[in-house]
C-alpha cells in the first residue's frame, strides 16, 4: 500500500482534480443511468395500469 | 414529371438489357435535373462560396492558404455533396415513382446504381470541374492541383455512394435533412482523409499514389456494397 | 434436437423473456458490484505508483475499460440488429436499441477520462491522436443510430433502418480506425503510447481487466433493464403485457 494517510489518498499525488474528475463523472453516469431506467420502467407500468383500470371501469356498468 | 414517368413502363424482357436500364435511369434523372437547374446550381454555388469564405475568415497569407487548401476544398465538397443528397430519392418517393421502380421488372439494385451515377453526374462532377479555379484562388501549384482534381474525381463518386445509403434510410423521416448529415458525415471521414491527404502527401514530396489507390480501393468497396445497402434501405422505407 | 430448437425460440419471444430478464438483472448487478470492489481495490491499493506519470495514470482503470466497452458494445449491437434484420425477430432488434445508449455513454466516458488524463500528461485536453479521434467518431456513429431510430415512428421500420446503419457502421469502423491512424502518422502529430506495453505492471493489467468485467456486467444489467422497458412500451396492447402488469 502506497498511501500513508487518507489525505494523501485523496490528493492523488497532486492529480486529484483529474483522477477524481474521471472517477466521479464515471460513477455519476453509472448511477444515473439505472435510476433513469427504473423511472422509465415504473412510468410505463403506471400508465399501463391506468389504462387497464380504465378499461375495467368502462366495462363494469354494462 | 408526368411526361417522364412512362420511361419505367414495363418493356418486353430482353428488349432493355442491364445497360439499357442503367442508361434509361441516368437519362431520366439528368433530364429531371435539367428541368430544375436551380437545385443543381445551388450546391455548386454553395461549394464556391464556402471555399471563398475561408480566406476571409483566416486571412490572405498565401503560405497558410496553400497548406489548408486541400482540406478546405475537400470539406466544402463533402458538404456540397451532402446538400444534394436529400433530392436523390425524395421527389421520386413523394410522387410514387420509387414504388413503381420497386415493382418494375428491372432489378432495383440496377436502378439504384443508375440513380447514384446520375446524382454524381449532376452534383459531383461539377464540383470536380470547378475545383481547379478554386485551387488557383489558394495558389496551388499545377502538380498538387492536378492531384486534387484526381482525388476529387475518385472521391466524389464515393461520396454519392455512401450518401445514398443515408438518403435511403432517412427517406420520409421527420427531420430527415439534419439526420442525413448526422448519419453520413462520420462515414465520409475516410474519403476526406485520403482525398485531402493525397494532395498534402504530394506537396510534402511523399507521392500521392498510395493515398489515391486507397481511395480507389474504398470506391471499389463502396461500389460493391453501397447499392446493396441502399436497395435494402429503400425496401424498408417503402414497406 | 427438436426440443432444443423449441426452447431456443421460446426465450426469443418477449413474452417469456420479460420475466426471465427481470430475474437475471439482480445477478448481473451483484456481479458488477463484486468486480467493482475488486477492481477499485486493485486499481487504488495494489497497483503501484507509476514512475513517469505519478498517480494520474490511475485514470487508466476506467479509461481503457470504457473504450473497450464502447467498441465491444457497438459490435454486439450490430450483431443483434443484424440478427433482427435477417431472422425478423422482434427481441433481437429491441436488444440492439437497448444497448445503444449504454455504448454511447461509455464512448463519452472514454473521451471524458481521456481528456482529463491528457491535460496533466500532455498539457492539453485534446490531442488528435488516432485512438481518441476514432473514439469520437464512434460516439457520432452511436448518436446517428439513436437519432435515426428516434426519428422513425413505426418501430419495425426503425429496427430495420437502424440495423442497416449499424451494419454499415461496423464495416466502417475498422476503415475509419486505420484511415485515422494513417492520417495521424502522416502528420506526425501526437504519437502517444497510452498503454506502455511491456513496462506495464501485471497488477495494472489485472485492474483493467477486472474493471472491464465490471463494466461488462453493468452493461448487461442495464441493457436488460432497458429492453424490459422497451418491451412494455412497444407491446403495450398485447395480452402478455396485461398479464405481466397485473
Amino acid at each position: 500500500m502506497q498511501w500513508n494517510s487518507i489525505g494523501e489518498f485523496f490528493a492523488m499525488g497532486g492529480y486529484a482534480l483529474y483522477v477524481w474528475g474521471s472517477f466521479g463523472i464515471t460513477a455519476l453516469a453509472l448511477l444515473i443511468e439505472p435510476l433513469l431506467l427504473r423511472k422509465r420502467q415504473s412510468d410505463v407500468l403506471d400508465s399501463l395500469r391506468r389504462e387497464l383500470n380504465a378499461d375495467k371501469q368502462q366495462r363494469k356498468p354494462e | 414529371m408526368n411526361g417522364v414517368a412512362p420511361v419505367y413502363a414495363p418493356s418486353p424482357r430482353g428488349a432493355l438489357g442491364a445497360l439499357g436500364v442503367l442508361a434509361t435511369v441516368i437519362r431520366r434523372d439528368l433530364l429531371l435535373a435539367l428541368r430544375r437547374k436551380s437545385e443543381v446550381l445551388t450546391s455548386l454555388f454553395f461549394f464556391v462560396i464556402v471555399v471563398s469564405l475561408f480566406p476571409l475568415g483566416i486571412g490572405p497569407e498565401m503560405a497558410l492558404l496553400r497548406t489548408i487548401a486541400p482540406g478546405v476544398l475537400w470539406v466544402a465538397a463533402l458538404l456540397a455533396a451532402m446538400l444534394s443528397l436529400n433530392r436523390l430519392f425524395a421527389s421520386d418517393y413523394a410522387d410514387g415513382t420509387l414504388e413503381q421502380m420497386v415493382l418494375s421488372p428491372a432489378p432495383l439494385g440496377l436502378l439504384v446504381i443508375g440513380k447514384i451515377m446520375a446524382h454524381w453526374l449532376v452534383s459531383g462532377l461539377p464540383l470536380v470541374l470547378i475545383a481547379p479555379v478554386l485551387g488557383l484562388q489558394y495558389d496551388l501549384a499545377p502538380r498538387p492541383l492536378a492531384v486534387l482534381i484526381l482525388s476529387l474525381l475518385i472521391g466524389t463518386p464515393l461520396l454519392s455512394l455512401i450518401g445514398a445509403i443515408g438518403a435511403s434510410l432517412t427517406l420520409g423521416v421527420r427531420g430527415g435533412g439534419v439526420l442525413l448529415s448526422l448519419l453520413t458525415l462520420p462515414l465520409y471521414i475516410p474519403a476526406l482523409i485520403f482525398g485531402a491527404g493525397a494532395v498534402e502527401a504530394d506537396i510534402s514530396g511523399l507521392g500521392a499514389a498510395g493515398h489515391l489507390s486507397l481511395l480507389a480501393g474504398l470506391l471499389a468497396l463502396a461500389g460493391f456494397f453501397a447499392p446493396w445497402a441502399t436497395t435494402a434501405g429503400l425496401r424498408i422505407a417503402l414497406e | 434436437m427438436d426440443n432444443k430448437i423449441i426452447h431456443w425460440f421460446k426465450f426469443g419471444s418477449p413474452q417469456t423473456f420479460y420475466p426471465l430478464a427481470g430475474k437475471m438483472v439482480p445477478w448481473f448487478w451483484a456481479l458488477a458490484a463484486i468486480f467493482l470492489v475488486v477492481g477499485l481495490w486493485l486499481g487504488f491499493f495494489v497497483a503501484p505508483t507509476d514512475a513517469v506519470q505519478g498517480e494520474a495514470y490511475r485514470i487508466i482503470f476506467i479509461h481503457v475499460p470504457a473504450s473497450w466497452m464502447s467498441m465491444f458494445l457497438y459490435v454486439v449491437m450490430a450483431c443483434w440488429a443484424g440478427i433482427g434484420l435477417a431472422l425478423n425477430t422482434r427481441l433481437s432488434s429491441m436488444m440492439a436499441s437497448a444497448i445503444a445508449p449504454t455504448g454511447a455513454m461509455f464512448a463519452f466516458l472514454s473521451l471524458w477520462t481521456g481528456a482529463l488524463w491528457g491535460k496533466p500528461m500532455w498539457g492539453t485536453w485534446w490531442v488528435w491522436d488516432a485512438r481518441l479521434t476514432s473514439e469520437l467518431i464512434l460516439l457520432f456513429l452511436y448518436l446517428g443510430f439513436m437519432a435515426l431510430q428516434a426519428a422513425i415512428d413505426e418501430p419495425r421500420r426503425a429496427d430495420k433502418a437502424g440495423a442497416i446503419l449499424a451494419l454499415v457502421g461496423v464495416v466502417n469502423v475498422p476503415v475509419i480506425y486505420f484511415s485515422v491512424k494513417w492520417w495521424n502518422t502522416l502528420h506526425q502529430g501526437a504519437s502517444i503510447s497510452m498503454s506502455k506495453g511491456s513496462t506495464m505492471a501485471v497488477t495494472m493489467l489485472w485492474g483493467m481487466l477486472v474493471m472491464a468485467l465490471c463494466f461488462w456486467m453493468y452493461s448487461i444489467a442495464v441493457a436488460l433493464m432497458r429492453v424490459r422497458a422497451i418491451m412494455l412500451e412497444r407491446e403495450r396492447h398485447t395480452d402478455w403485457v396485461k398479464y405481466a402488469v397485473e
